[in-house]
């Protein structure tokens, strides 16, 4: 007993040097999303100082009213906008690949932003708003409740026919293809400058920032992330199946929908706020899988990091293109994420996972 | 004290799959083996009896108590249910699913794991003989060393009725000499009440204190090893002829063939 003791404290001593360096990899990456934030605020027309912008940031009252305006209510919002939808499609991107054990679920495969967009469209072509009284907000507003629709009959269908996987996707993939038709009548009877609008719309751009959505966003990552942590266990034993997660006593049909509530709202909240981004909430948490592994209790918060990191990195480089020029992020990411996607397929299939 | 299944029905659509099914009661401490052909409804048979489906009738009962009663929590704490597949290939440690097995008893939301539970989980690399590959992900591991990592989430669990579908199927002829003994010595000394699910007949004679044979959703013979594998019961279930020996170190050796007419 004795002599074979030291082996198995070699693989508790593992396990505990495994976490540590997973949780040392969550703080990086914070310190990561704290450098891209400088980095999104410093860059962008006007060629202000890097020092004179951080100043700013720091005491504001020093600057002249001309760098705070610019600082504070041009670059920081936008900035910030990055690194909350950037969270947010991370984190709802992380959780959907993991209750429908697919790493290629995200909003968009399962087209709760394609119902957004039809959402935005109709306020656009038709100028009809869902909720009375939204006012400038009604594009806003209407890809809100449509997002969320969309959702909630992804809920309904699968409660339906019972919550398995596979249920979920093909009833995602219906909604892409359906909403994405819709958008398409749409944008057949509508004139020039509408049509201008969709398609403006559709490319998300984080110009529509402000304060205000900022803020929301950042009450709602706060709430969500616990509320994800919170069954950090449950979700890891549903990555082992859904057979062995119901042996170990996980109710895996009420978590499926749980999980499934928090990522559409997540998705809902930030394509009405910004339009469609793609690719974040795909590649984030697969930069995350391979860093941290399938732990969610650090998958999780990775993929969020991960995520937030890339969309303000996308962020500075729409700038930095062409200067003067802001380029709506939905096209970088795009651009920069498929090959970067498919360059991370290759590398996992490299190496036989 | 024992596990007693009472006249369960069963039906995947309108196939009946287990039929007025029962057992004499399994009592604590001894280990069955449940044998029969392909499709017969023994993993269906565990199913019901863990919890995750439903029987349309009849009862499943631990000491006395209708276990569905229980919230499946509870009831997972009780019966541990390890299904043949353990495919799953995810980038997770053979210490981390036998941790999340043993952690997952608990109630509430904590995140990290007690030092009770990395112990229990240490216990059990040991006594397995995990601990070579227990910091590798289970995703690059061997089928049969997936299978032990399967077999360490049942251990440690500690569970008061153990339902192991066929869990030395992918292992050499030592591991399933060495899972077969760790089986029985956990259910003997936690006196639990064991029921696996297995081809091997021989292997079944060897460890198992009764053997239950199973056909077309009822159990069609269960006794003592010897009594039972010599049944014509067993030949009819698998249309075999069986030959029984014991071997010259005292082992009873099962021989099906195939007989011709």
């Amino acid at each position: 007993m004795a002599a074979t003791l030291p082996m198995t404290a070699t693989a508790t001593g593992d396990y505990r040097r495994r976490n540590a360096r997973r949780l040392k990899l969550v703080l990086v990456g914070l310190v990561a999303l704290a450098v891209a934030l400088a980095l999104d605020v410093s860059i962008g027309p006007g060629n202000l100082p890097l020092g004179d912008v951080l100043r700013t940031l720091v005491d504001p009252q020093s600057a002249t009213p001309r760098l705070a305006v610019i600082v504070w209510d041009l670059r920081l919002p936008i900035a910030l906008m990055a690194l909350a939808v950037g969270a947010m499609l991370g984190l709802s991107g992380a959780g959907m690949q993991t209750i429908l054990a697919n790493p290629l679920a995200d909003p968009f495969t399962l087209g709760v932003s394609a119902a957004a967009t039809v959402g935005a469209s109709v306020a656009i072509v038709f100028g009809w708003s869902v909720v009375p009284g939204a006012g400038p907000f009604i594009v806003t507003a209407n890809a809100f409740v449509f997002a969320l629709a969309a959702s909630l009959i992804l809920f309904f269908m699968t409660k339906l026919r019972g919550v398995s996987a596979e249920t979920m996707i093909l009833v995602g993939i219906a909604l892409l293809f359906t909403c994405n038709a819709i958008t398409a009548l749409l944008q057949y009877r509508s004139n020039e400058v509408q049509l201008t609008q969709i398609v403006f719309w559709t490319l998300g751009s984080l110009a529509r920032a402000s304060w205000d959505k900022v803020g929301v966003a950042a009450v709602l990552i706060a709430l969500a992330l616990p509320f994800f942590l919170m069954r950090g266990w449950a979700l890891t034993a549903l990555r082992l199946g859904d057979e062995r997660a119901e042996s170990l006593g996980v109710r895996v049909d009420r978590l499926r929908l749980e999980i499934l509530i928090a990522t559409s709202l997540l998705a809902a909240v930030s394509v009405s706020f910004v339009g469609g981004i793609g690719f974040i909430g795909l590649v984030g948490p697969h930069i995350a899988r391979l860093l941290v592994g399938e732990d969610q209790r650090f998958f999780l918060p990775a993929a969020t990091i991960a995520s937030a990191v890339l969309l303000s990195l996308a962020s500075t480089v729409s700038k930095v293109i062409t200067p003067g020029v802001i380029y709506p992020i939905g096209i970088i990411t795009a651009l920069i994420g498929v090959p970067f996607f498919i360059s991370l397929v290759m590398s996992i299939r490299g190496r036989g996972v | 004290m024992a596990l007693q299944l009472c006249d369960l029905d069963f039906r995947y659509g309108t196939t009946p799959v287990l039929q007025g099914l029962g057992t004499d009661a399994l009592p604590r401490g001894e280990l069955a083996a449940l044998v029969g052909p392909n499709g017969s409804g023994k993993s269906t048979l565990f199913r019901c009896a863990a919890g995750l489906l439903r029987p349309e009738r009849g009862t499943v009962a631990l000491d006395g108590h209708d276990l569905s009663q229980l919230s499946q929590r509870e009831r997972a704490r009780k019966v541990f249910y390890l299904a043949q597949d353990t495919g799953a290939r995810v980038a997770l440690s053979v210490f981390d699913i036998i941790l999340l097995a043993r952690k997952s008893l608990h109630r509430g939301y904590a995140l990290a794991a007690s030092p009770e539970d990395t112990r229990a989980v240490e216990a059990v690399v040991e006594e397995l003989g995990l601990a070579p590959f227990a910091s590798r992900d289970i995703a690059t591991l061997s089928g049969g060393q997936r299978q032990l990592a399967a077999i360490g989430q049942a251990l440690v669990r500690e569970p008061d009725v153990l339902l192991l579908d066929e869990p030395t199927s992918a292992l050499d002829v030592r591991r399933q000499l060495d899972v077969m003994a760790t089986i029985r010595a956990a259910t003997r000394r936690r006196d639990i009440v064991t029921v696996v699910a297995i081809h091997d007949l021989s292997l079944a004679a060897r460890f198992a204190d009764r053997v239950l044979v199973m056909n077309t959703g009822r159990i069609a013979q269960a006794g003592a090893p010897a009594e039972v594998l010599a049944h014509e019961a067993v030949a009819e279930t698998y249309a075999v002829g069986v030959h029984l020996e014991h071997s010259a170190r005292g082992t009873l050796l099962v021989e099906p063939y195939i007989q011709v007419h």
